[in-house]
């Protein structure tokens, strides 16, 4: 069976990832880098991705990457998760990174990589697995080598330095900043998580570069996104279970601290099961993904349906066990809120991935 | 003359010579397993002379498999779950010498099957309120009592049995645990029918037992910390099982769903799709329990795969009896019967039901559990003790 611990080196990392994000994302400044226009934490980044080398963690090194796997690059998400941090790790080092490997597209992997450029997969953040988002009337479209179309609601669409667009035939590169920026218009759009902006795109005749054909390559970034995406969950599940722990400790009402009524611990007690749970599949879609296992589909849709499911729960928990100040601006509860409910629906909502099980478990509909 | 304990390979290498010096067609089963015993191969994370070769637990596994692919008799441990689950590692982590070296042994094998008289009428989530007394007597304890709930009583040759030997000082400090022999005059066990219509447990009454103070497990007025190792283990053991994808009962209730197309609903699809989710991210967690106790690293999940284990096992026979329907209304035998093992699997869905009930209560209640889970894990305050301080005799029964 596959290792479903965590290795030496995945905690060192873990540690350094952990201690640049204290130092330079605590929640205030997450939450105050929300009120401004910028669409991510760009030094931040330039901290993850150059210092640490976590942009390219599951590319070879002859490639540029850090020559890791998918299972480190998924205990950053859980530190990322934990942090609500707002930057482009999970759309540009995870989806897109995947879909470059599977195309085999080394240029701009090996840039993607040393987190020179960011590139996004353009496609709506709810799409599933399993889904083709260059099929159908509304999908962008190619032609002489240019790429016309919208595509709504793109996660980190407006952090992009390279679109990658799925449309018929296959999967094109587009140049976000085109020195005739009318080829690619991005609106931002209010997101519901302030800590991942979603932005609309529109691509007028934008000059695109073929770089993968057919549709295996947007289903390996979205397989993998949703097997990693899992991760993430974990970590803010994990975040909200402490934060909320640490508070009934300390907060007294009817001359005791609240964390010693039972109806406020029994409900811990369950969140921890689930979160427990959660860490196990999340691990186990991790390892899947990181050894190209034949299970991957069915471990990625178990993690989502899962821990979609428990990261929401934590973060409602979390707003009701602080009472009032759990629902102020003030708090860091809402970041974490909005984050897990965003990801929940990110990648194919848990209804989504249980339908795919249905398939792959073979328990078809009635 | 110790060596370093063996690894895989050199395990392999002890179980194949074994094999060629006992072929399992010809060997007697008990002869067999006994000797299985004695070479280490029983469980071989035990400490050498006492059916292991203190290796890593984690190797087991694949002794087993190949003992179970070379025709090995089985020691049957679906009849003998608390001896194998709970007594053994009681009996090695609080026992002599000569009471590992006189009880693991027949233990192991099957020859000698284990209960608990731990649970009384006045005393269960609160077990360390129990009142039946055992009075020192020379090298004897005069045992009076009755014990409830007890699984396998009627089969059991030995029993883990906690007592209170001081009244007068609070309830943890005065209790003290014991082997004690199921045939003994005075140990008198009568069938407690249950829900399913059978009876898997008993009442027992003590009535002036002696029980030698060689079998007593742990000091005198140190029951309270024995015990816990016992409940400890009793945990794991009922959440810990290695399974395969589907093993359970969400695999029966997929099969159905598979075989009765016209039982179908769209409600019923969701609720089966959304407890296989659940049961395989549960199996998950308990594979990573065992690759934690394996490294040696046992982390407090083994609380949580019993609280899943239940709530699954609930849910899962729940829905198979909803989605059967009319057939769903038919029960197989209602026969007090006194079987030796709990068989989810061969009865019928309205029996699966009704034993699932159990799994919530026995080895400790899932609220008893989410206690455990929010203090020692989470670190919450405990409840409001109104009996710390109190001597037994003193408490309110
Ligand atoms: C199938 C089966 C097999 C068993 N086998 C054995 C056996 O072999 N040997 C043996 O010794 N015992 C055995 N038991 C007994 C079992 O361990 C006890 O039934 C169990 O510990 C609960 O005790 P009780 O029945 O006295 O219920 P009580 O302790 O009276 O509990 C009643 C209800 O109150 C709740 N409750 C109690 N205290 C609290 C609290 N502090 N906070 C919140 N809720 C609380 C419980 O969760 C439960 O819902 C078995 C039980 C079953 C059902």
């Amino acid at each position: 069976m596959t290792d479903l611990l965590y290795t030496e080196i995945e905690n060192d990392l873990r540690a350094s990832v952990r201690e640049v994000l204290e130092d330079k994302a605590p929640w205030t400044s997450v939450l105050a880098g929300t009120e401004k226009d910028e669409p991510y934490d760009a030094a931040l980044w330039t901290a993850l991705a150059g210092q640490l080398g976590c942009a390219g963690l599951p590319v070879p090194e002859d490639l540029g990457g850090a020559g890791a796997s998918w299972r480190e690059a998924a205990v950053v998400m859980e530190e990322l998760g934990r942090a609500a941090a707002p930057v482009p790790f999970l759309t540009g080092s995870v989806v897109a990174t995947a879909a470059l490997l599977a195309a085999g597209e080394r240029d701009l992997l090996g840039r993607v990589a040393a987190g020179e450029r960011i590139a996004v997969l353009a496609v709506p953040f709810g799409t599933a697995p399993g889904a083709d988002p260059a099929a159908g009337p509304a999908a962008p479209a190619v032609s002489g080598g240019a790429l016309t179309g919208e595509v709504r609601s793109v996660a980190d669409g407006l952090a992009a330095d390279v679109f990658l667009v799925p449309a018929a035939g296959g999967l094109y590169a587009v140049d976000a900043a085109s020195p005739d920026g009318g080829h690619v218009r991005r609106t931002a759009v209010t997101s519901l998580d302030m800590t991942r902006r979603l932005a609309d795109v529109v691509f007028a005749g934008a000059p695109a570069r073929q770089v993968a054909q057919g549709a295996d390559a947007v289903r390996a970034a979205l397989l993998t996104g949703a097997a990693l995406l899992a991760s993430e969950q974990l970590g803010i599940a994990e975040r909200c279970l402490d934060d909320t722990v640490a508070y009934v400790k300390t907060r007294y009402q009817f001359g005791r601290q609240i964390g010693s009524y039972q109806a406020l611990k029994h409900r811990l007690a369950d969140l921890w099961t689930s979160i427990t749970q959660a860490r196990a599949a999340a691990r186990y879609a991790a390892s899947c993904a990181a050894a190209g296992d034949a299970d991957l589909p069915v471990a990625a849709a178990v993690a989502q349906a899962h821990c979609s499911a428990v990261a929401v729960k934590a973060a409602e928990e979390c707003v009701q066990m602080h009472g009032g100040i759990g629902f102020t601006w003030e708090h860091q509860a809402h970041l974490f809120l909005k984050r897990a409910k965003a990801d929940s629906i990110a990648l194919g909502s848990p209804d989504r991935h249980r339908a795919a099980l249905a398939e792959l478990a073979g328990l078809p509909p009635a | 003359m110790s060596t370093a304990p063996p690894d895989a390979d050199e395990l392999g290498r002890r179980v194949e010579a074994f094999l060629a010096e006992h072929d399992p067609a010809a060997t007697e089963p008990l002869e067999f397993l006994r000797a299985r015993f004695d070479a280490g191969l029983a469980w071989v994370h035990y400490p050498e002379g006492h059916g292991g070769l203190g290796a890593p637990r984690a190797l087991q596994p694949a002794v087993d498999r190949r003992f179970r692919e070379a025709g090995s008799p089985s020691n049957q441990p679906e009849r003998n779950g608390i001896g194998l689950g709970m007594a053994a590692p009681t009996v090695l982590s609080s026992g002599t010498e000569e009471q590992k070296r006189r009880f693991l042994r027949p233990l192991w094998t099957g020859e000698e099957i284990w209960c608990q008289l731990f649970s009384e009428p006045g005393a269960g989530s609160d077990l360390a309120a129990l009142g039946t007394r055992a009075v020192r007597d020379g090298d004897h304890w005069i045992v009076n009592g009755q014990k409830v709930w007890t699984s396998m009583a009627h089969e059991a040759r030995y029993a883990l049995l906690v007592t209170r030997t001081d009244p007068d000082v609070p309830k943890h400090r005065g209790m003290t645990y014991f082997v004690c022999d199921m045939t003994a005059p005075g140990v008198e066990v009568r069938p407690l029918r249950q829900i399913t219509g059978e009876a898997e447990f008993n009442e027992v009454f003590l009535t002036d037992v002696r029980v030698p103070d060689e079998n007593r497990l742990g000091e005198v007025g140190d029951g309270w910390r024995v015990s816990t190792t016992t409940l400890m283990n009793e945990r794991v053991a009922i959440g810990g099982a290695a399974a395969p994808r589907e093993g359970g009962m969400i695999g029966v209730a997929a099969k159905l769903w598979r075989d009765r197309p016209e039982l179908r609903t769209a409600g019923l699809h969701d609720a089966l799709l959304r407890l296989w989710v659940e049961t395989e991210a549960a199996r998950l967690t308990g594979e990573r329990l065992r690759q934690q106790l394996a490294v040696g690293k046992p982390g407090p999940e083994g609380s949580a795969a019993k609280l899943a284990f239940a709530d699954l096992n609930q849910r899962a026979s729940g829905l198979e009896l909803e989605l059967l329907g009319d057939d769903g209304l038919r029960y197989d035998d209602w026969t007090m019967r006194r079987p030796s093992e709990v068989d989810f699997t061969r009865r019928s869905p309205g029996y699966r039901y009704l034993r699932a009930k159990g799994n919530s209560i026995e080895g400790g209640t899932s609220e008893i559990l989410r206690n455990i889970i929010a203090e020692r894990v989470l670190g919450l305050p405990g409840e409001i003790r109104v009996d710390k301080d109190v001597p037994w005799k003193d408490l309110p029964k």
